[in-house]
């Protein structure tokens, strides 16, 4: 463990190292997340529901999604500079190392500037939890605790599974984005929103829908227009034990097959 | 005396594509390492040379736990270097010439003491082993810069440093001495050669520089087209692929060079011939040239990078051992 506390501390020490450039990532970081939450009250000016959803609980959504993902992106998504290591070779000297190779690559790259957006998506969590019109309960505020914390390992899962494309596709490029910011972007909404194919794959086949919608429904008290049962609220933080599940197998065989081409 | 690297029947072949007409390409097998046997005994000093895309970075990730043979048995330090990957890396030492095991924006000592976390090396026996590589690799005066600002020289005896800052059983260096200055090469070879002295350190190198091998490596692995074709000291690869000692000499007049047993001419000029000694001494030669008028003569002892590049430029050699 201390191992990994020296990668951790090398890489805050190397990061603040620039101290301005730390400070305009540290500024320019909440950006983003501000940017995608604007976009709903944009959406809300057209619109007095989206989904079924007024501007508040809606508001409920986004924020889930966005602490989700942004706490996700912070701690596991600079896995993505894998397709880097695997190009330069540098992956070989994180081989040569006595230590598992998957946390090593987080800790030497932890983006600790994101900390702010971080932070500014847990605000817009709290935020929209009071003021949407919930009935707390207190398994409602176990579910508002542990919901985020599925988002988080769900979308950490997502990063380690299409970074290991890298293992396979070494100029992945955008491939993987597509998953990750497009989940992000996905999960923003009430599921409801979308349909056919693209919503059934999406939503169902990857399990975006549990990372916030399902969890907000429970919350809210709201019965799902697409039809589910209302328990599956309570329960959709869980699909973050296959997503992991997922990204353990895919990760490790990335790694046998690194291992076996060295490219 | 015990072995430390062993490997038999090493093979790794890589899947190839290539271009068969406009859009056809094939799948194709080529081995990079072609059955390997190598048995390293402990302080044993290794030198691993030869073509490019001879396999010899291949065999070395073989032996560090990088890449799963495809076929072939090896163990280094007792393991099994891919199923056995953390625990083999407390014991061995690597330095990948370009792969950097240093903290780029932070101060060489700062990496040193992540290293040793990262290592669990005792506090104590840490301070020893750099206190060591300070002194001998001349380190002070740059051990407070950060990494980025180090020059290439630097940098490589920093990272040798990292390598042996957790007492590593066997030390793997590809191409130490890539890239560096005179000056830097020899603080380098010296320090290897130190290291080697103790006896405690198995080495293995892989080296364009014959001069590395020269002044570090009683054996010598020469591999080409992934099979090693000469595993023995210097002076059997020369008395195996005839290298020569050569007599040059030096004219006052012109005239014309006399046929020698057991010297072929391999240069003429009116006023110098060069003979290559292929069963004759420079004695006998020399009586034989005694109505010449000789200005000079030099013998030119053999060169291993003759002998080198002969067998890189030549048909492959075929009667390995």
């Amino acid at each position: 463990m201390r191992a990994y506390w020296a990668l951790f501390r090398g890489q805050a020490r190397s990061q603040t190292s620039y101290r301005l450039s730390f400070a305009i990532d540290v500024v320019s970081n909440v950006w983003a997340t501000v940017l995608d939450v604007f976009t709903v009250f944009v959406l809300f000016g057209v619109t007095r529901t989206l989904g079924g959803l007024d501007l508040r609980e809606a508001l409920v959504v986004t924020g889930m999604s966005a602490c989700a993902f942004a706490t996700g992106d912070m701690l596991v998504g600079n896995i993505e500079r894998i397709t880097l290591y695997v190009r330069t070779g540098r992956f070989d000297a994180v081989l040569v190392r006595p230590l598992r190779a998957l946390p090593q690559l987080v800790l030497m790259d932890l983006p600790l500037h994101k900390l702010s957006r971080a932070g500014f998506g847990a605000t817009v969590y709290l935020v929209a939890l009071g003021a949407a019109d919930i009935t707390w309960t207190p398994g409602r505020v176990l579910l508002a605790v542990l919901a985020p914390v599925g988002g988080i390992v769900f979308f950490g899962a997502v990063f380690v599974i299409t970074a290991s494309v890298a293992f396979w596709w070494t100029e992945s490029g955008e491939f993987g984005n597509a998953f990750t910011y497009g989940g992000r972007d996905f999960t923003s909404y009430p599921v409801s929103v979308y349909s056919g194919w693209f919503r059934n794959a999406f939503a169902y086949g990857l399990g975006f829908a549990f990372v916030s919608y399902y969890p907000a429904l429970a919350l809210l008290g709201k019965r799902d227009p697409i039809g589910l049962p209302d328990w599956v609220g309570w329960v959709a933080p869980l699909v973050a034990l296959p997503a992991t599940a997922a990204a353990a197998l895919i990760w490790r065989a990335g790694l046998r097959r690194y291992t076996s081409t060295g490219s | 005396m015990m072995t430390v690297i062993a490997a038999r029947g090493l093979r790794k072949e890589f899947t190839v594509r290539v271009k068969v007409g406009r859009l056809r390409r094939d799948r194709r097998t080529v081995a990079a390492v072609d059955g390997v046997d190598l048995a390293i005994e402990r302080g044993e000093m290794v030198g691993y040379i030869g073509p490019n895309g001879a396999g010899k970075s291949t065999t070395l990730k073989m032996l560090t736990g990088v890449l799963t043979p495809t076929a072939g048995d090896v163990s280094v330090c007792g393991l099994s270097p891919v199923r056995q990957r953390t625990r083999l890396a407390r014991r061995i030492g690597v330095v990948f010439g370009q792969r950097s095991q240093l903290w780029w924006d932070l101060p060489l000592r700062e990496s040193f003491d992540l290293l040793r976390h990262i290592y669990r090396v005792p506090p104590a026996e840490h301070a020893a082993r750099l206190f060591r590589c300070r002194s001998l690799l001349d380190l002070d005066a740059f051990v407070d810069t950060p990494v980025r600002q180090l020059s290439l020289g630097q940098r490589m005896r920093g990272e040798l440093t990292a390598a042996l800052l957790h007492g590593p059983e066997v030390l793997f260096l590809d191409e130490p001495t890539i890239g560096l200055d005179v000056v830097s090469k020899q603080a380098v070879r010296g320090f290897l050669a130190e290291l080697g002295a103790t006896g405690d350190v198995t080495l293995m190198l892989t080296t364009h520089d014959l001069a590395d091998i020269e002044k570090l490596c009683r054996r010598l692995l020469v591999i080409d087209h992934g099979r090693v074709v000469h595993d023995g000291t210097i002076e059997a690869l020369h008395a195996r692929y005839g290298s020569r000692r050569r007599v040059v000499v030096e004219l006052e007049s012109p005239s014309s060079p006399p046929e020698v047993p057991g010297a072929t001419l391999s240069a003429v000029s009116p006023l110098r011939f060069e003979y290559d000694l292929t069963g004759a001494t420079a004695g006998e030669l020399l009586v034989r040239l005694a109505g010449l008028a000789i200005r000079d003569v030099s013998i030119v002892e053999p060169d291993i990078e003759d002998v080198v590049a002969r067998l890189y430029t030549g048909v492959p050699v075929t009667d390995a051992p």
